[in-house]
C-alpha cells in the first residue's frame, strides 16, 4: 500500500510538472501581453516593466526561472494586481473556495444519498417521483441559472438569506446549494439505481426470508453495498464542483480563487495563470488519490498495487 | 368579452391617475417634507462602484476605473476639477503660470495633512512625480507618460537623464516649482489625474510595499482605508487629519466587490447600495430604468469609432472611406442597440470637452460633419465614384473585427445590415479576443475596426494628437502633413485661441479624410438611492464623496 501510494505520488509529481510546463509553452504562444491595453504604452515603459518582470529574457531563461521559484513554492508577483503576490491570492482565495466547496459537498453528498434511498424504497410512488424530478432539475438547469433564481427568491422576495457577499455562514448557503444541485443529482440518481438493483438480489431475499426485520435488511445489507458505486463518483464530483465554482463564486461575490482562473487569462497575468493552474491541478490529482485510496478501504475486494490480485 | 377589455381600461386610466398623484405628492414631498432635509443619523455609504479587486492603490501604479474610484477619496492632489473640467484649489491654494506657459509655481496650503498626522509638503509632490518618472521603480509606473509633460520627464523615465534634471523642485515646504517641456495648460487639471498625487516620502521610503494594505496605507484625501479584504471589499471612514474634515458628513464608505451586475443590482434593489455605476446595471435593464428614472445618465466626454485601416484595399481610398461613413445610421444604433442615452457622433471630438475660447462645449462650436442618420444615395454615388478612381470592378472582400464582446458584436452586426441595405456591399464580421484584437490592429492586420476613446484630460488635444503621423494609437496609419502641422503647432503654445483654431482646423482635415468613423458619444450611467445627495461626478468618471451625505429615509 504505502509503495502504491508513494509511486502514485511520483507520477503526480510528474504530470504536475508536464501540465506546468505545457501551461507556461501555451500561456506564451497566445498573442497579447500583460502590458497591452486600449491606450498603448510608450515602447520604453513596456521595455520597463518587462525588464522589471522578466519577461524581456529569452524564453528558455524565463522557463527556468519559473520552476526555480515553483519548486521553492514562490508563485511570483501578480502582473495586473499590483498589491498580491500569487501565494497571497492563494492563501487568501483558498479557505474560502474550501469551505464553499466542502459545503456543496456535503450537501451533495449526504442529500443525495439520502433521496437516493428514499426514491429506491418508494419505488413508483410519489417520493420517488418527487426525487426524480428534482434530480432531471438538478442535472438540466445549470447552477448558473439557478443561482440568479436562489438570490432572487431566498433572497429578494422572501428575505430568508443574503443575495451576496462573504463572511458568515449564512453566506454561503445559498451558494453551496446552488453548487451543489448537479453533483446532488447525479449522486441521487446513482444511489436509487444502485439500491434498486441491490433490493433485487438474492441475498436480500435471504435475509428477509431469515426474517431480519426490514430495517436492518435495509440497512446492513442494501445501503452498504448499494453505496459503494455511489462513492466512486465523489472523485469526479468532487472535480465538477471545483470547476462549478468560479462560475458561483463571481455570481455571488465569493473572494475565492475560480475567478482567478478566467480573469488571468483574459488579462494574460502569467503568473497567476501559471499559480492557479498548477494548484488546482495538484487539487485535482490529490483527490483522484484520495478517491483511489478510499476505495480500497470501503470494498476490500480491490486490491491496489498487489501482485495477482483479482 | 367586452366588459372586461373596458374594465381593463378604466382601471389602467385610474392606476394612471394615481400614479400621476403619487408621483406630484412625492415629488414635492421629497424636496420640502418634513425631515427630508434632515441627515441620517448614520452616514455610512454602500457603493457598487468595485467589481473585481482593485489592482494598485498605489498612485503612481494604478491605471483603471476601479483603482481610481477608491483613489480619488483616499489621495488629494494639488486640484480637483469640476463637472465642466475646470481646475478648483485643493491641496494647492494657488498657482501662477508663466506667460510662456512653461513653468507654474504652486502654492500649497499649510493645513494639509496626511492620515498618519504628518504634514504635507512640495516635498511630497516631488518625490512622487519623480518616482513616478523613475524607470527603475518597482513595478514601473504604466502612466509614466502621463508626467512626460514636466521637462527632461520623458528622458528621465528612458533612463537618458537624471532625476535632478525632471521640471519639478520643492523650493520650499508649501512652494513647488513646475517646468514643462512645452506649454499645457491643462497641466494644471492634470494634477487632479491619480497619477499626479503625492506620496508620503517617509512612508514609502521606509516599506515598499505600504500601499498593499489596510494598515500600511497613508493617504491625504478626506477618507482613509480602514479595511482592505482582498478579493471581497474595501471600507473607508473619514480621516480626521483631513484639512477639510469638518465638510465631510460620510463616517464611513463601503465598496463591496460586486461581480455581476445582475447581483449588484439586486442589492441596490434591497437597498444594500446606496449608489453606484454600470457595475450594477445590467445591460438589458438599461433601456427601461432610464425611462423609468430608475437608472441615470450623464455626458461621458468619450467616442466610440470605427476605424478604417487607410494601408487596406479597399479603404486606401477616401471617398470609399466617407461612403461606408455616411451608410452608417448612427440614430437607429443609439436607439437600437445601445440604448443607454448616448449620440450620434458627428464629428470626433466628443461632448464635453471644452472650446475654452468660445466657452461653449466643443460639439456646440464646429459644423456636424457627419449625418446622424444614414445617406444612402450619396454614399452609394461616393462608392462609384471611388471604386472608378482605384479601378476596382469589384469591391475587394471587406471584414469588420472587433474584441469579443456582446455590445460590440450588436454594433457590428448593426452595421454590417446597414451596409448591405445602404451599399449592397457584404461584410463579413471577426471577433478576437481583447489582447488578440489589440495585437492584431497593432499591427495593422484588419480592414475596419472599432474603438472607444477616453481623455486623459479635458482638453480637445486628447483626442486629436493620437492621430499624427506614427502616433502609438494611430492603427489606422493616417498620415497627413497638415495634420501634424497643426497639431505641432497647437502643442507649442499656451495661447487658447491659436490652439482652439488649429485643433478646429485639423478635426475639418480628420473629417474630411475620414480615416474614422465616429459613432457614438459615451454616457455615464448610474444609480442613486433618494436619499443620497452630494456625490460629485465628473465627466472624466471621477466620483467624490467628500461632499455626499445621506438623508433621513
Amino acid at each position: 500500500m504505502l509503495r502504491y501510494i508513494g509511486k502514485r505520488f511520483l507520477y503526480m509529481l510528474l504530470s504536475l510538472w508536464v501540465i506546468a510546463t505545457l501551461t507556461f509553452v501555451m500561456m506564451h504562444l497566445a498573442p497579447g501581453g500583460p502590458f497591452a491595453s486600449e491606450k498603448k504604452l510608450p515602447p520604453q515603459i513596456i521595455a520597463n516593466l518587462e525588464a522589471h518582470y522578466n519577461l524581456d529574457k529569452p524564453l528558455p531563461v524565463q522557463y527556468a526561472l519559473y520552476m526555480k521559484n515553483l519548486i521553492m513554492f514562490d508563485l511570483g508577483p501578480s502582473i495586473k494586481s499590483e498589491a498580491r503576490d500569487v501565494n497571497g491570492i492563494l492563501a487568501d482565495g483558498f479557505p474560502v473556495s474550501a469551505q464553499l466547496g466542502l459545503e456543496a459537498m456535503a450537501v451533495a453528498v449526504l442529500a443525495g444519498l439520502i433521496m437516493g434511498i428514499i426514491a429506491s424504497l418508494r419505488h413508483n410512488r410519489l417520493p420517488d417521483y418527487t426525487v426524480m424530478f428534482l434530480a432531471v432539475v438538478g442535472l438540466a438547469v445549470p447552477s448558473f441559472v439557478l443561482a440568479p433564481l436562489f438570490q432572487k427568491y431566498f433572497g429578494l422576495e422572501w428575505e430568508l438569506l443574503p443575495i451576496a457577499g462573504w463572511g458568515s455562514f449564512e453566506d454561503s448557503i445559498l451558494p453551496a446549494i446552488a453548487l451543489a444541485f448537479t453533483p446532488l443529482a447525479l449522486m441521487t440518481r446513482l444511489m436509487r439505481s444502485s439500491m434498486l438493483e441491490v433490493l433485487g438480489q438474492d441475498y436480500i431475499r435471504t435475509a428477509r426470508a431469515k426474517g431480519l426485520s426490514p430495517s436492518r435488511v435495509i440497512t446492513r445489507h442494501a445501503i452498504r453495498n448499494a453505496i459503494l458505486p455511489a462513492i466512486t463518483i465523489v472523485g469526479p464530483l468532487a472535480v465538477d464542483i471545483i470547476t462549478g465554482s468560479f462560475v458561483i463564486e463571481k455570481i455571488f461575490s465569493i473572494p475565492g480563487i475560480g475567478k482567478y482562473f478566467v480573469d488571468s487569462i483574459f488579462n494574460r497575468d502569467y503568473s497567476v495563470i501559471m499559480g492557479v493552474t498548477v494548484f488546482y491541478s495538484a487539487l485535482l490529482l490529490l483527490v483522484n488519490l484520495l478517491v483511489d485510496i478510499a476505495y480500497t478501504w470501503v470494498d476490500p475486494r480491490i486490491k491496489i498495487g498487489g501482485r495477482g490480485a483479482n | 368579452m367586452k366588459k372586461g377589455k373596458w374594465t381593463g381600461r378604466i382601471s389602467a386610466i385610474l392606476i394612471a391617475f394615481s400614479l400621476v398623484f403619487t408621483a406630484a405628492c412625492g415629488g414635492g414631498g421629497s424636496d420640502q417634507g418634513k425631515g427630508s432635509e434632515e441627515l441620517a443619523e448614520e452616514q455610512v455609504l454602500n457603493v457598487g462602484r468595485i467589481k473585481s479587486e482593485p489592482p494598485s492603490l498605489d498612485p503612481a501604479t494604478a491605471t483603471d476605473q476601479m483603482s481610481s474610484t477608491i483613489l480619488n477619496q483616499l489621495m488629494e492632489g494639488l486640484t480637483r476639477i469640476d463637472a465642466e473640467g475646470n481646475p478648483h484649489p485643493a491641496v494647492a491654494e494657488k498657482w501662477e503660470v508663466s506667460e510662456d506657459g512653461k513653468e507654474i509655481t504652486f502654492h500649497l496650503r499649510k493645513d494639509a495633512k496626511w492620515s498618519n498626522g504628518d504634514p504635507v509638503t512640495a516635498h511630497d509632490f516631488e518625490y512622487a512625480w519623480k518616482r513616478v518618472l523613475d524607470p527603475k521603480m518597482k513595478p514601473p509606473a504604466d502612466y509614466a507618460y502621463q508626467l512626460y509633460y514636466l521637462k527632461n520627464g520623458e528622458k528621465y523615465n528612458q533612463g537618458k537623464a537624471k532625476a535632478e534634471d525632471v521640471g519639478v523642485k520643492a523650493v520650499d515646504d508649501h512652494t513647488l516649482k513646475v517646468e514643462l517641456e512645452q506649454p499645457a495648460p491643462y497641466f494644471v487639471a492634470l494634477t487632479s489625474f491619480y497619477t499626479l498625487f503625492p506620496v508620503n516620502k517617509k512612508v514609502a521610503e521606509e516599506n515598499d510595499k505600504w500601499a498593499t494594505e489596510a494598515d500600511t496605507y497613508v493617504g491625504n484625501g478626506p477618507f482613509k482605508l480602514k479595511t482592505w479584504e482582498h478579493d471581497a471589499k474595501i471600507e473607508l471612514v473619514k480621516n480626521e487629519h483631513y484639512w477639510g474634515a469638518k465638510d465631510v458628513k460620510l463616517t464611513q464608505l463601503n465598496f463591496p466587490f460586486i461581480g455581476e451586475a445582475q447581483t449588484g443590482y439586486q442589492q441596490f434593489k434591497s437597498r444594500k447600495l446606496d449608489e453606484g455605476d454600470s457595475i450594477i446595471i445590467p445591460p438589458d435593464l438599461t433601456k427601461k430604468g432610464l425611462e423609468s428614472g430608475e437608472i441615470k445618465s450623464q455626458k461621458q466626454p468619450a467616442v466610440y469609432f470605427y476605424m478604417f485601416n487607410v494601408e487596406k484595399k479597399p479603404f486606401n481610398n477616401k471617398k470609399i472611406r466617407r461612403a461606408f461613413a455616411l451608410a452608417i445610421d448612427r440614430k437607429s444604433i443609439v436607439e437600437n442597440v445601445t440604448q443607454g442615452g448616448q449620440v450620434p457622433a458627428t464629428g470626433f471630438v466628443p461632448w464635453g470637452i471644452p472650446d475654452f475660447v468660445a466657452e461653449k462645449d466643443w460639439v456646440e462650436t464646429r459644423d456636424d460633419y457627419l449625418p446622424e442618420k444614414a445617406q444612402p444615395e450619396e454614399a452609394k454615388k461616393l462608392l462609384e465614384e471611388g471604386m472608378k478612381e482605384e479601378g476596382f470592378d469589384k469591391l475587394p472582400a471587406v471584414t469588420i473585427d472587433y474584441n469579443t464582446d456582446e455590445g460590440h458584436k450588436k454594433i457590428a452586426e448593426a452595421i454590417q445590415q446597414m451596409w448591405k441595405k445602404n451599399l449592397g456591399v457584404d461584410v463579413k464580421l471577426r471577433n478576437s479576443e481583447w489582447q488578440v484584437y489589440l495585437d492584431k490592429t497593432k499591427a495593422g492586420d484588419f480592414q475596419v475596426g472599432r474603438l472607444g476613446w477616453l481623455p486623459d484630460y479635458i482638453d480637445p488635444m486628447t483626442f486629436m494628437d493620437m492621430w499624427v503621423t506614427g502616433g502609438g494609437n494611430n492603427d489606422t496609419r493616417f498620415s497627413h502633413k497638415e495634420y501634424d502641422a497643426l497639431i505641432k503647432k497647437a502643442k507649442s503654445t499656451a495661447d487658447q485661441k491659436v490652439r482652439m483654431e488649429a485643433m478646429h482646423k485639423a478635426e475639418d482635415i480628420l473629417m474630411d479624410e475620414m480615416p474614422i468613423a465616429p459613432i457614438y458619444f459615451y454616457t455615464d450611467l448610474y444609480m442613486e438611492q433618494d436619499y443620497v445627495k452630494g456625490v460629485v461626478r465628473n465627466p472624466d468618471k471621477s466620483v467624490y464623496f467628500r461632499d455626499a451625505y445621506i438623508l433621513e429615509h
